[in-house]
């Protein structure tokens, strides 16, 4: 028993020590890390929200600016959870230091969840930014906190991971570049974070539902606004069953060691 | 039990090529073991597998009874590693890369700074503690290689050409540290290139050529079976022709240097006896080659011969 409880106590002190280290590197850098987001998000903010979406006029209900603020929000926590631990861990094999972590008795899922804990923990930290500049710009009032809170916290582990697949299979620098602007940009363009999927033809709406992204965003703009396309539950058991199935995927390329050992 | 029991371990890398053909090594609790063999052996692909870097293809490891494939964890919480080549952060200070891998063993943050602190001293970097990695030079970082190697204290600590491009001075005061450490209890295996390292420092050795075990002795007896030893003198004036001296092979390397290859039933005394006879005087002498080395290409080359290389 007291032997379980020694390896808990190690564990956990691994885990701590991935996520303060990986913590660290993003603060420490933050001119590269934080701020760019800030900036594109806040020029978002001024063109789209009010140069040319007074031109709009409403949306679902709401004003323009008032209804891309958690598309905008959640699109900083999407990319920063991603690139963190995609360029973090991508480093780490490059400079090879990922064997200090490799030699050492920290089990795999202690390791994905360090490396996770550090994307989520830049994807809050850019989203509270973005979040805050949206206050600024704009009056709204957040209908249901902990549902906000809870998909945004959900989302990040889900790119966080994405981001660590991406970092195990990368060969060079060139490769963790090719799927955020690839895939990520537009997924998450086309996922509703600039308009209502009511606004699409009916053919284009279902393609639409095919995108993950547009669950996410509908159940923050839910926590946000209180609308959403999607109904709730669907949105949490979809990020729900993609988190497990790239957890999964991610303990198991680990455990084979693909791109990291010989 | 033994600190580290491989049997028939073999790898083959992606691609097809056979690192490993079948290793079967034992290590003792306690011993200092040199692993030598020339460059491409699979020195660092067994030293990657014991540390679990690289995936093995078959065969056993064990490391103080803990099997590599039933309990990783107690395998890796045993070894320290050192590798052969820096494996570093860059951007991170010195103190952190120590403490940082204090955390991923799972040491508490308070007893980290202490040991951090400890080795930190003893490898004579604590001073540097806050500078950045990328500001080490390279003896430097392979020092610190075995500081944060140390900081979980392993009971085997493995080095892997530890002493690649370290001056003089610094080696000699590495060779006394592993030497304490040993002494204190634990189990050390290196490589080296350096034979003189090996000889000075291990009591076992092992070489390893071309995926195999080529030798398993001890130093001493492997120095036993040189059976001839050569010198080279610096005479003190010229000599036109060599005289013939039993049991002594002379050879003249230029008019004033002697090379004499001698049996070793006869002593120098009695070399120098037959000098002064045929009235050559000698001013200073050296062993021709690190007697180690001479053994080893001969065992190398061996294997080569029965291999038909
Ligand atoms: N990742 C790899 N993929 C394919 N072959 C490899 C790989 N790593 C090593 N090898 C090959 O395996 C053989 C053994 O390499 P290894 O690094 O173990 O040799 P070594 O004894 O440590 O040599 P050195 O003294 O030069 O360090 C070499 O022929 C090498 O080319
Ligand atoms: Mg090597």
């Amino acid at each position: 028993m007291n032997q379980r409880l020694e390896t808990w106590r190690r564990y956990r002190v691994t885990f701590q020590t991935i996520l303060k280290k990986e913590i660290l590197r993003f603060l420490r850098i933050w001119v590269q890390t934080i701020l760019p987001s800030v900036i594109t998000t806040s020029l978002y903010f001024v063109i789209f929200g009010r140069l040319i979406g007074e031109r709009i006029g409403m949306m679902d209900g709401f004003a323009y600016l008032d209804f891309i603020v958690p598309g905008l929000v959640l699109m900083g926590v999407i990319t920063n959870a991603y690139s963190n631990v995609v360029s973090s861990f991508y480093s780490s094999k490059f400079s090879r230091y990922i064997e200090e972590l490799l030699v050492s008795p920290a089990p795999n899922w202690v390791i994905l969840a360090g490396y996770v804990g550090g994307g989520v923990a830049r994807g809050l930290v850019v989203g509270g930014a973005v979040m805050l500049i949206a206050v600024f710009f704009t009056d709204i009032r957040i209908h249901d906190p902990l549902t906000m809170l809870l998909i945004g916290v959900l989302t990040a582990t889900l790119f966080s991971l994405g981001g660590f697949i991406n970092a195990i299979y990368a060969n060079s620098f060139d490769d963790i570049s090719i799927v955020p602007t690839f895939v990520l940009t537009p997924l998450t363009y086309l996922g509703g974070v600039f308009y209502s999927i009511e606004l699409l033809p009916e053919f284009w709406q279902t393609v639409s539902l095919a995108n993950p992204v547009l669950y996410m965003v509908n159940a923050f703009r839910h926590g946000l606004l209180g609308v959403s396309d999607i109904p709730l539950s669907v949105a949490f058991g979809m990020i729900l069953l993609f988190i497990l199935m790239l957890t999964v995927y991610s303990l198991y390329l680990l455990r084979r060691g693909v791109g990291i050992k010989t | 039990m033994f600190a580290l029991d491989v049997q028939h371990l073999t790898k083959i890398y992606r691609g097809g090529f056979h690192a490993l053909k079948g290793i079967d090594l034992q290590v003792a609790e306690g011993d200092f073991f040199a692993l030598l063999g020339p460059n491409g052996a699979g020195k660092s692909t067994f030293i990657g597998i014991i540390s679990s870097l690289v995936n093995k293809t078959t065969g056993q490891v064990s490391v103080f009874g803990h099997d590599l494939d039933h309990d990783p964890e107690g395998v890796k919480s045993c070894i320290g590693l050192v590798p052969q080549e820096f494996n570093f952060n860059l951007f991170l200070p010195v103190i952190e890369v120590v403490l940082n891998q204090a955390g991923y063993y799972g040491l508490p943050r308070h007893e980290a700074r202490i040991r951090a602190e400890r080795y930190l001293r003893q490898l004579d970097l604590w001073d540097r503690r806050d500078t950045e990695m990328r500001r080490l030079s390279g003896g430097m970082k392979r020092r610190l290689m075995i500081a944060r190697a140390l900081v979980h204290e392993p009971r085997l600590l493995i080095l892997d050409e530890p002493t690649a491009g370290v001056d003089i001075e610094i080696r000699r005061s590495m060779w006394s540290f592993l030497r304490e450490l040993n002494q204190q209890g634990t189990t050390i295996i290196l490589t080296t290139h350096y034979l003189e390292e090996a000889e000075s420092l291990c009591r076992n050795i092992a070489i390893i050529d071309d995926g195999r075990i080529a030798e398993r002795t001890s130093v001493a007896a492997l120095l036993q079976r040189l059976h001839t030893e050569t010198f080279v003198l610096n005479l003190k004036g010229r000599v036109s022709e060599l005289p013939q001296l039993g049991g002594f092979v002379l050879q003249a390397l230029d008019d004033c240097t002697l090379e004499v290859e001698m049996n070793r039933e006869h002593t120098i005394n009695g070399l120098f006896e037959a000098l002064s006879r045929n009235g050559i005087e000698v001013i200073s002498l050296r062993n021709k080659q690190n007697r180690l080395e001479r053994l080893f290409l001969e065992l190398v080359d061996r294997q080569n011969a029965e291999a038909g290389v």
